[in-house]
Formats: C-alpha cells, sequence, structure tokens
C-alpha cells in the first residue's frame, strides 16, 4: 500500500456551510429551509439541510445546517463553518468554536450580550420584529434578509421568492417586509463594518 | 432522472411520495418521531387521490389497520420509529404468516426504549431482520439520499406485491430528516408492480400452498374468493395444521420465495471495487461520507472501495462473496453497536480481516472518522 | 304448529346455515359439545341470510380465542388475525374498502383485556362494523383464566381462592366510547338473538351485540354452576327480555341480565362517510 497518510488529506473545501442556531421555537429550522430554497433555485448549486433539535416541539437548544456545494454534497452535515446565526447566548457559546478562521459571525443581540470576539454582526433581529413589525414570529426572516446582505450565499430576489412562496395566506406582507427591512439593516450594518475606501 | 421540477424535498416526504408513486392509497399510523413527517404528508396528500389516512390509537393498531387493508385489496404502508417498531413486531410476523403484502418505514432513532428520540441510529438493523417472533425470511431496504428514499420506496412496494410480504424501509433520522434539492420521475419513468391475482375458479383457488413462483396470487376482497388467512401454521388451503409434513412444506415455502429469487432483491451498489485493498461497507445515511472518503482517498492513491447495502436482509450474500474475495481488509461502518458486521464477517473468507468503524452517541461519522479508521487499517 | 310443520321448518333452518359452512373445513368443530359459540354461528348465519347480504362482500374478522375460530367455519371473507387486534384489522378492512360488511367475531378476554384499546376506539370512531362479542366470563382456550368479565368471588385457574377484581360491563364501555348501537343477549335467547344481529348488521355505525354465553368446561365446573343445559337454564331465568325500546331498566342490581337494544343512536357521523365526504370535497377543489 502506498505510503501517503490519509490523516494529512486536505478534504476539498468546496463547500459553504452555514448554521443557524438558536432555540426551539424561534423558527431556526424554517429559516434553515428558507434558506437552502432560496439557494437551491440556482440549479448550478448542490444544497442540503439538516437539523438537530430536543425531543420537545418548543424550548432546548435547537440548530439547523445548510450545506452548499457547486458539486455533490456527501457528509450532510457542518463541521467548519463559514457563517454561524446565533440568536441565543448558549447557541453561541456552544456553536462558535466550530466557527472557521474568517467566518462570518451574525448574532441576534436583543438576546447575545457576551462575545468571544470584536467580529461579527450583530443585529436586533428579536427587538426589531417586536417593536417594528409588531411580530416577534418573524425575527427568524429578518435573519435571513440580514444575512443575504452581509455574505454573498444568496440573493435578495431569491430569498424574498423562497420565503413568500412558503408565507402562510395573509402574512405574505409582514414576511416580505421582514425580509426587506434585514437586508436594509444588514446592508447598513456591512457598510459601517467595512466603509468604502477610495 | 430528468431535471424536472426541482424543490427542496424532506426525505420522509420522499419516502410518502414514493409510495403513492408505487399505488399506495391506504396509510395508518401513529406519531413518533422522526418519522411523523410520513404521517402528515400522507393524510394530506392521500384524501386528494381517493386514499385513505387513519391515524390508529397506537403502533399495534396501525400495522393490524395496515394488514387489513393489504389484504382487501390496497398498496398499504405504515411508518414509525424504534419504540413503534417493537410494538409492531408481533402483527409483523403475522404478515409474514398470511403473506399479506405491505411496507413499514422506520426511521430509526437511538435506542434501546425511548433512547435518543431525535438523533440518528441505526440500532434497529437486526430487529428488521429478527424482531417478530419465529422463523421467517425479512426483505429490508435501506436508502442513504432523499432521491434514494422515494426510488427504494418504490422498489419495497415492488417487493412486497412481487412476494406477498411485508418488506421493511430502514431510513434513519439524518436521511429522513435532510432536505435536498431534487426532482422525482415522471410517471411511467420507474417500474411499479401490482400483485398478481387469481384467474382461476374460486372453488379451485388456494391462497397458499404449492405454486411455481413460490408466491400464489392473490385477490381482493369482494372478488368472490372467500379465502381464510390465519397466524396459525396453515395448510394450501389456509386452514390450521400441525401435521410436521404440513409445517415443513408451509415453512420452506415462507422461506424459499424469498432466498430463491435473492439475485432479484439483493441490490448492492459498489465503486472503486476492482482493485480495491480496503473496502468499507455501509447502508443508509453513512454511505453517503463512506462514499466521499473513498473519493479522498482514491484522489491520495491509496485503494479504497465502497460497498452500499441497498438491500440489507435477506443479507447480499453472494454478492459480497464476490466484491470481498480479493480485499484484504474491510471495514463494516454502522451506526450501532455492531449488528451489519457480523454478516460481512460470515461472509469474509480467506484472509480478509473485517474491521468494525462503530457510532452510537446520536450522530453520524465525519469524513476525519473515516480516514482515521482507514489509517488504522493500514498500519 | 304441528310437529310435522316444526319439523320442517328446523330441516329447511339447517338447511340454511349448512348452505354457509365451508366445504374444505373438517368437521367436527374444534369448540367443547354445547358451547355457545356454535349457537352464536347459526344465529349470525341466519341473520345474514335474511338480510339477503351477497356472502363475497362479507368480511369475517376475529382475533384469538374459541369463538374468534368461528370464521374458520363460516363461509365468507375471513381474516384470523392477532390476539386482541381484530377491531384494528377490521378498521384497515373497513376503512379502505367502505363497500364490505365487516363483522367481527370476538371473546372477553379478547376485545375487552388484550384488545381494550383497540374496542373503545372502534367505538369512538363510530365506524360501520358489527362486533359480536361473545362473553362466557372466562379464558376458555388457555384453560380458565381470568378475564375482565368474570365476577367477584368467580373462581378460575388464577383466582384459585376467588377473583379480588371488578369486571368490566361490555355494554356500558361501548357506550361511554360512543358506539351507536349496543345490544344483550344470551345464548338462550335464539329469536332475539338472531333480531338483534339483524340490527346491528343493518346499522350504519359501530355495533355491539353482547351475547352472554356459556363455558361449562372451565365457568362452569370451577364455579359449580353445573353442564351447559344448567348455565342455560341459569340465563333464561336471569334474563329479562326487554327489547322494546332504547330505555331499559338497568336492573343488573338484583343480578339480572338485561337484554335486548340497550342504545341506539341514528344521529352521528360514520367515519367511512365523513371521509367520503372529505374525499369529495377535495375532488372538487375545495377542502372540506
Amino acid at each position: 500500500m502506498s505510503r501517503v497518510s490519509l490523516l494529512e488529506v486536505k478534504i476539498p473545501e468546496d463547500r459553504y456551510e452555514i448554521r443557524l442556531s438558536g432555540s426551539g421555537g424561534q423558527g431556526l429550522v424554517l429559516a434553515a429551509m428558507l434558506l437552502a430554497e432560496a439557494i437551491g433555485a440556482d440549479a448550478s448549486k448542490s444544497v442540503i439541510q439538516t437539523k438537530s433539535y430536543g425531543p420537545e416541539a418548543r424550548g432546548g437548544a435547537s440548530k439547523s445546517d445548510v450545506v452548499v456545494s457547486t458539486g455533490e454534497i456527501y457528509y450532510p452535515k457542518a463541521l467548519h463553518l463559514d457563517l454561524l446565526l446565533a440568536m441565543t447566548q448558549e447557541s453561541l457559546n456552544k456553536y462558535y468554536p466550530d466557527l472557521k478562521a474568517g467566518g462570518t459571525l451574525v448574532i441576534d443581540d436583543t438576546l447575545v450580550s457576551k462575545l468571544p470576539t470584536q467580529d461579527y454582526y450583530g443585529l436586533s433581529f428579536t427587538r426589531i420584529a417586536k417593536e417594528q413589525l409588531k411580530n416577534v414570529m418573524v425575527a427568524n426572516v429578518i435573519s435571513l434578509g440580514a444575512i443575504a446582505a452581509i455574505t454573498n450565499v444568496v440573493g435578495l430576489d431569491a430569498l424574498l421568492t423562497a420565503v413568500l412562496a412558503r408565507a402562510p395566506r395573509g402574512t405574505e406582507e409582514v414576511n416580505r417586509i421582514a425580509v426587506e427591512t434585514g437586508y436594509q439593516e444588514g446592508l447598513a450594518l456591512k457598510l459601517k463594518k467595512n466603509p468604502p475606501t477610495n | 432522472m430528468p431535471r424536472g421540477d426541482r424543490q427542496l424535498v424532506m426525505g420522509n416526504m420522499a419516502c410518502m411520495r414514493g409510495a403513492i408513486y408505487a399505488g399506495m392509497r391506504f396509510y395508518a399510523g401513529y406519531p413518533i418521531t422522526p418519522s411523523t413527517e410520513i404521517a402528515e404528508g400522507c393524510a394530506r396528500e392521500l384524501p386528494k387521490l381517493g386514499g385513505h389516512f387513519i391515524q390508529m390509537e397506537d403502533e399495534i393498531g396501525s400495522i393490524g389497520a395496515v394488514i387489513g387493508a393489504a389484504v382487501a385489496g390496497s398498496k398499504a404502508m405504515t411508518a414509525t420509529s424504534g419504540p413503534g417498531y417493537s410494538l409492531m413486531q408481533e402483527n409483523i410476523g403475522y404478515a409474514y404468516m398470511i403473506e399479506a403484502p405491505c411496507v413499514i418505514v422506520n426511521v430509526q432513532r437511538g435506542g434501546p426504549s425511548t433512547g435518543l428520540p431525535t438523533k440518528v441510529s441505526q440500532s434497529d438493523t437486526m430487529q428488521a431482520r429478527w424482531g417478530t417472533h419465529g422463523d421467517y425470511t425479512a426483505i429490508t431496504v435501506a436508502p442513504s439520499t432523499v432521491t434514494d428514499t422515494f426510488t427504494e420506496t418504490v422498489r419495497a412496494f415492488n417487493l412486497a406485491e412481487r412476494f406477498r410480504t411485508p418488506v421493511t424501509i430502514l431510513m434513519d433520522e439524518v436521511v429522513g430528516h435532510m432536505q435536498e434539492m431534487v426532482s422525482f420521475p415522471e410517471p411511467g419513468e420507474c417500474e411499479v408492480f401490482n400483485r398478481t391475482k387469481p384467474t382461476c375458479v374460486p372453488s379451485s383457488y388456494m391462497a397458499y400452498g404449492p405454486s411455481k413462483t413460490c408466491v400464489n396470487p392473490m385477490p381482493s376482497y369482494g372478488e368472490g374468493y372467500r379465502w381464510f388467512a390465519t397466524g396459525l401454521t396453515h395448510d394450501a388451503h389456509g386452514f390450521s395444521t400441525d401435521k410436521p409434513e404440513e409445517v415443513v412444506v408451509e415453512l420452506d415455502k415462507l422461506r424459499n420465495k424469498i432466498t430463491n429469487y435473492e439475485d432479484e432483491i439483493c441490490k448492492v451498489r459498489a465503486e472503486y471495487m476492482d482493485d480495491a485493498e480496503i473496502a468499507i461497507v455501509s447502508y443508509g445515511s453513512v454511505s453517503r461520507t463512506a462514499l466521499q472518503v473513498v473519493k479522498l482517498a482514491r484522489e491520495a492513491g491509496v485503494k479504497v472501495g465502497f460497498v452500499q447495502l441497498q438491500t440489507v436482509w435477506p443479507f447480499p450474500l453472494k454478492q459480497l462473496r464476490e466484491l470481498l474475495a480479493k480485499t484484504a481488509h474491510v471495514i463494516v461502518a454502522e451506526l450501532n453497536m455492531g449488528q451489519i458486521v457480523g454478516e460481512v464477517e460470515r461472509v469474509a473468507l480467506g484472509d480478509t480481516k473485517v474491521h468494525s468503524l462503530l457510532r452510537y452517541d446520536g450522530d453520524i461519522f465525519t469524513p476525519m472518522q473515516f480516514l482515521e479508521k482507514i489509517e488504522e487499517v493500514r498500519s | 304448529m304441528s310437529i310435522a310443520a316444526k319439523e320442517a321448518g328446523a330441516r329447511q333452518e339447517s338447511d340454511v346455515v349448512l348452505r354457509y359452512l365451508r366445504p374444505h373445513v373438517k368437521f367436527p368443530n374444534m369448540w367443547c359439545p354445547g358451547c355457545g359459540n356454535g349457537v352464536v354461528a347459526t344465529s349470525l348465519i341466519r341473520a345474514i341470510d335474511k338480510l339477503g347480504l351477497d356472502r363475497d362482500n362479507v368480511v369475517l374478522v376475529s382475533g384469538i380465542g374459541c369463538s374468534s375460530r368461528m370464521p374458520v367455519y363460516l363461509d365468507f371473507q375471513a381474516l384470523h388475525t392477532t390476539h386482541g387486534r381484530a377491531l384494528a384489522f377490521a378498521t384497515g378492512v373497513k376503512f379502505s374498502r367502505p363497500d364490505l360488511k365487516v363483522i367481527v367475531i370476538t371473546g372477553d378476554g379478547d376485545s375487552l383485556s388484550i384488545g381494550g384499546n383497540h374496542l373503545i376506539h372502534a367505538c369512538r370512531r363510530n365506524i360501520d362494523i358489527t362486533t359480536i362479542l361473545i362473553n362466557n366470563y372466562i379464558y376458555g382456550m388457555t384453560g380458565g383464566q381470568i378475564s375482565p368479565t368474570t365476577p367477584p368471588g368467580a373462581h378460575a385457574t388464577t383466582t384459585p381462592y376467588g377473583s379480588a377484581e371488578k369486571p368490566f360491563e361490555a355494554c356500558d364501555l361501548a357506550k361511554g366510547a360512543g358506539a351507536t348501537f349496543i345490544a344483550r343477549t344470551t345464548v338462550y335467547h335464539t329469536t332475539q338473538m338472531d333480531r338483534l344481529m339483524m340490527e346491528a348488521i343493518q346499522h350504519k355505525g359501530f355495533s355491539l351485540v353482547e351475547v352472554i354465553s356459556n363455558c361449562h368446561t372451565y365457568y362452569g365446573r370451577l364455579n359449580r354452576l353445573g353442564q351447559a343445559t344448567a348455565l342455560l337454564r341459569m340465563f333464561q331465568e336471569k334474563a329479562s327480555v326487554q327489547d322494546k325500546g332504547t330505555n331499559m331498566v338497568d336492573d343488573r342490581t338484583k343480578d339480572m341480565i338485561p337484554t335486548g337494544i340497550i342504545h341506539r343512536d341514528s344521529e352521528k357521523t360514520e367515519l367511512c362517510d365523513e371521509y367520503q365526504k372529505l374525499i369529495d370535497s377535495l375532488a372538487k377543489g375545495k377542502p372540506a
């Protein structure tokens, strides 16, 4: 047998790995599904979404992974995160170690106060949902809008299409506003963090 | 498969869609994580097709209703997970005995007992083979992707109808809950098998007893045959017997109708096996990562091969014996404390060494775990 | 009626019964001589015959126990299932094929002990199944153990000092669970039994006919109640026949067996009908 050690083998980096995390009931599994649908609308991309949750329908830790690749996806979960969304302090503490060096961290600063790094995007998804949109249920959708603005993983149009396709009747408008609000907030934050240089 | 309407589909939904594609029009079930989406999907879709969905009082009732609907003339299915699968076992044995075609889905979670309701496992592999009491021969298939779940569900129904027997689909939490962008076959694209019906006059019909194919035709209820089905060991007419010579004929027939057709039933996927020095044998969601690792190893010049058991039971003895004949090492990877590895040990002849890669903490193998195991075997 | 006319009538009746027995089965049957199961079987045959049902569309489903062997001998479509589960199987048959007439034959152990859950839920769903519950107060097939209907103090092989338990009233249970036709009779009252069977089979919804029967081999012997005839005499003496209406006098307090129609509700909707409405409305493109 050849003497190449497989422990030295570099696992190809043709994957973009996303984790949406928080507590049960925050709608993160649904958000991951919407994100996967929006990304997968581009036929050149493979996408796979998995979830991990406790036995309860509400409460407890909850996370959902979305893996994106231009090739086939085999191992279906995320290992080295390119993007971590943490909607609670507990989920941030738990999953921050999985974030790659240079990976993107997005947190809900309504519910997260202790940060392990200065390099993050903090937005008040829950507060915005409650105060501006009068509907705490759409915090997850606002976060998706912000992700679309902060990263290049999904476009605003594809995201809107995916969200509206799944929105229960009568909630289309609040969901549309949620995506757009998140997108605007994300864009502003990104601009603040990375001022244009010319 | 044509690139038709691509959509994000959960494994459990692909199972439901595959079953409907195969002609399933009756579903009885009881909610249990991580299989419940299959029931919810059937509740939504079946009445639109004139089919019937019922949530039964428990899993014993669910499999009972499924068998009742099956002999009455429907293609019928139930889905559950470990605890429910345990409850169903007595009636699954009844289905073997009366030769009722039906499909039982087990989306496996960690056990024993209530175990890990939301975590992946493959620890019901042996239960799918030996779950009910008595001697019998089981058919079990195991999908590894969302697309696979659709096609294997269609195949499970075809096998059930073809051999007049219950068939288990061993899914797992990862396959059941993962969502992938897929497009499904158009109607007519996949073969769908329907049970053979008798053409003789009712007075000469025998539901059991000698037949060329080992499988007797089966009429629907109300077609004039008025046949008798019992869980008691029975004669050719279906009536109970304890005459040793009749008992042996009946039990042999139940076995032979499956073992004589293993070539048709056993499906194994093999890649890079021609010159493989190390083979990885796996099934279910584990096969995804196994294939990735085999490709990585090959790129590094290490001769590793991939074997996926798409049919887990009957164990594909013949195919595995041929595939592993020249392989020095076999790594059997499974999410349990070592179940299918014993079967592989039985087929590994000569100098082939069998190694076990096990995980039973509620998560799947990472590529690195595979690579480490291969290195361990190589050194 | 003259003796000759009576004999001719009996001959005619037994001809009817013979027409519905299976040709392949080796008689005699497995029941003890004098067992009430045969009385119930012939009554069921007469009821089906009088109703003119197409025998190809009649499905007998049973579980495990002496009474559950009945579908072996009767020439209808038959499913002899596992212990206690007959109603679950029957639910699958009926719900998938509402065009079939489904009749469940069960005993007190089969339907009230191991199968109690399926019984109450079949009642609750009001699915159009007729259940003939033959209650002989004991497990016969396994050799005389107590059942959920064994009276307090009664002797069985598992209550050698008398039973300390309280029994179920099958009809009360069925009523509480939502069955819409409930009747009780005994193996002595065959004319009444024929009529109740016919009414139960014709009833749209879940119907239960409890037939009090004799297990002289075990219940009679272990409790020193005598042979079959003695038990039949006891049923004759204890039964109050009052099947004129649904407002029966509950005289069980006087150690009596009230017989007749105990409860009838023709208003409650039936499961298969309701589901068919859903199918039809979805076919028209609007959910119910």
